[in-house]
């Protein structure tokens, strides 16, 4: 794919071990701007891990990754200035338990001065709005059912205007009929161009969204490619193996 | 037992204010000691994890009797006496408040680093990959609920130092055993004496749980 786009993140050779345990062994891929990554394969395999190393949230063992130019392994990059470019959506929302919806949406742009709190509570209403739930401001999170809570944390991430979304399988802890609101929400998001990594066991949604997939499997990059290539013609008999279970 | 209210009941209310006085000075320096070890005891840093481990351990190690005489004779003499050329001393109250500040803390420290580590780490994880610092974050979302967690356990630890108040007594504080010693060797009555002191201190320790319940309560609100 030689072609002239703009590189979002470019991982170089990506190592993590904890202790004795390699999770990720040698891991190399560009992530373009606007693309949509959904990668897949079983658990343990290392995908979510991958995923937390490109915002950090996990040390990196060896190798580089480049976020808009910054080598976030590089130890006088600032990563929380790089954060505030990335979003991020946990499997178990993690929504602040302590505040209300609104407070969960406009800590981060507050705290770090990307705006006044009245700008911060106009985005926060947008951004609720824009994930259905503007009549939800004033509720805590405990209050909310599974699929709200998520769409709330994807409305927080995305009050800090980030540049590239992480997804952390989103869907996993909703009860099934939760699974398409959030969807649906992702849907309209990679459809308004964002750049964003999924991690997912959604294979409907992967085939349906995706640009490109990557099947991971024992810590490296199996084999990745269009839906069309990775889900409906895969080549190695790991991937082939992996589909059938799971299809 | 009337004899003694009458003629001892205001200098023991006296005493119960000292004791009360002791024990808010040496919770409040316990809380400053506790925040500091607490935090020392969960961030990423080995070094400061000891010190804050040695700082519990050495504390508890040691019964607050030894600690209060150390503290009130064997300091000094180690300036005045050992190094020499100090004529270095601690009022009672001083040596007191150290006394209950250094043991209620290293409780107090296992109490906010318990506190800390059960607020789930996706709450820490979530606030940083907003960009937060490690402060703001402990600040704004960690701290909060660490807190409402450990209101229980901190209501426990107070009584439990207001308690140990008595043990300061050895040092020649004033607080209510203290004083009371002075009314039963004047009086000898000893049952009328003890009990008296017993029920001061249980109106005192009854007020204040009845109270935390109701702090409690009202800090559950709308959660």
């Amino acid at each position: 794919m030689a072609d002239n786009r703009e590189i979002k993140v470019s991982v170089k050779n990506l190592k993590k071990d904890f202790g004795d345990l390699q999770v990720l062994k040698d891991i190399n891929t560009d992530i373009y701007k606007g693309e949509v990554v959904c990668i897949i394969g079983p658990s343990g395999s290392g995908k979510s891990t991958f995923l937390r190393c490109l915002n950090k949230l996990e040390e990196v063992s060896g190798g580089q990754v480049i976020i808009d130019g910054h080598d976030i392994v590089d130890k006088n990059t600032n990563i929380n200035k790089v954060r505030e470019n990335i979003g991020m959506v946990f499997q178990h929302f993690n929504l602040f338990n302590n505040l209300n919806i609104m407070d969960n949406l406009t800590l981060a742009p507050v705290q770090l001065k990307k705006c006044s709190k009245e700008e911060a509570v106009e985005r926060g209403q947008n951004m609720l709005k824009k994930v259905g739930l503007e009549d939800k401001a004033g509720n805590y999170p405990n209050q909310l059912s599974g699929g709200q809570k998520q769409r709330v944390a994807i409305a927080r991430a995305l009050c800090m205007q980030p540049d590239i979304m992480l997804f952390d399988e989103p869907t996993s802890a909703l009860d099934p009929e939760m699974v398409g609101e959030v969807l649906q929400v992702m849907k309209d998001l990679a459809n308004e161009g964002m750049t964003m990594v999924i991690v997912t066991h959604e294979m409907g949604f992967a085939r349906e969204v995706a640009d490109r997939v990557i099947f991971m499997d024992g810590g490296f990059i199996v084999e990745e490619g269009t839906p069309q290539e990775v889900l409906l013609n895969p080549k190695a008999q790991r991937t082939i193996d992996f589909l059938n279970k799971v299809l | 037992m009337v004899k003694i209210i009458t003629v001892y009941g205001g200098m023991l209310l006296t005493a119960m204010g000292r004791t009360l006085l002791l024990a808010l000075l040496g919770l409040f320096f316990a809380c400053i000691l506790g925040i500091v070890f607490g935090i020392m005891g969960v961030v990423k840093n080995k070094i400061l994890n000891i010190i804050s481990q040695i700082f519990v351990d050495v504390i508890r190690g040691v019964p607050m009797i030894v600690l209060a005489f150390f503290i009130y004779f064997g300091i000094p003499y180690l300036f005045n006496t050992i190094i020499g050329g100090y004529s270095f001393t601690f009022s009672a109250l001083q040596a007191g408040t150290i006394c209950l500040a250094l043991n209620c803390g290293a409780y107090m420290t296992e109490i906010i680093r318990a506190g800390i580590l059960s607020v789930d780490e996706g709450q820490m994880e979530a606030a940083r990959s907003l960009g937060l610092t490690y402060g703001m974050a402990m600040r704004k979302v960690v701290l909060p609920q660490a807190i409402k967690t450990m209101i229980p356990t901190f209501i426990n630890q107070f009584i439990i130092t207001l308690k140990d108040t008595s043990i300061l007594s050895v040092i020649g504080f004033p607080e209510l055993v203290n004083t009371a010693k002075n009314v039963q060797a004047n009086t000898f009555m000893s049952f009328q004496t003890w009990a008296i002191v017993g029920i001061m201190y249980l109106i005192v320790i009854t007020i204040l749980s009845r109270s935390a319940k109701v702090l409690e309560r009202r800090l559950n609100v709308g959660r």
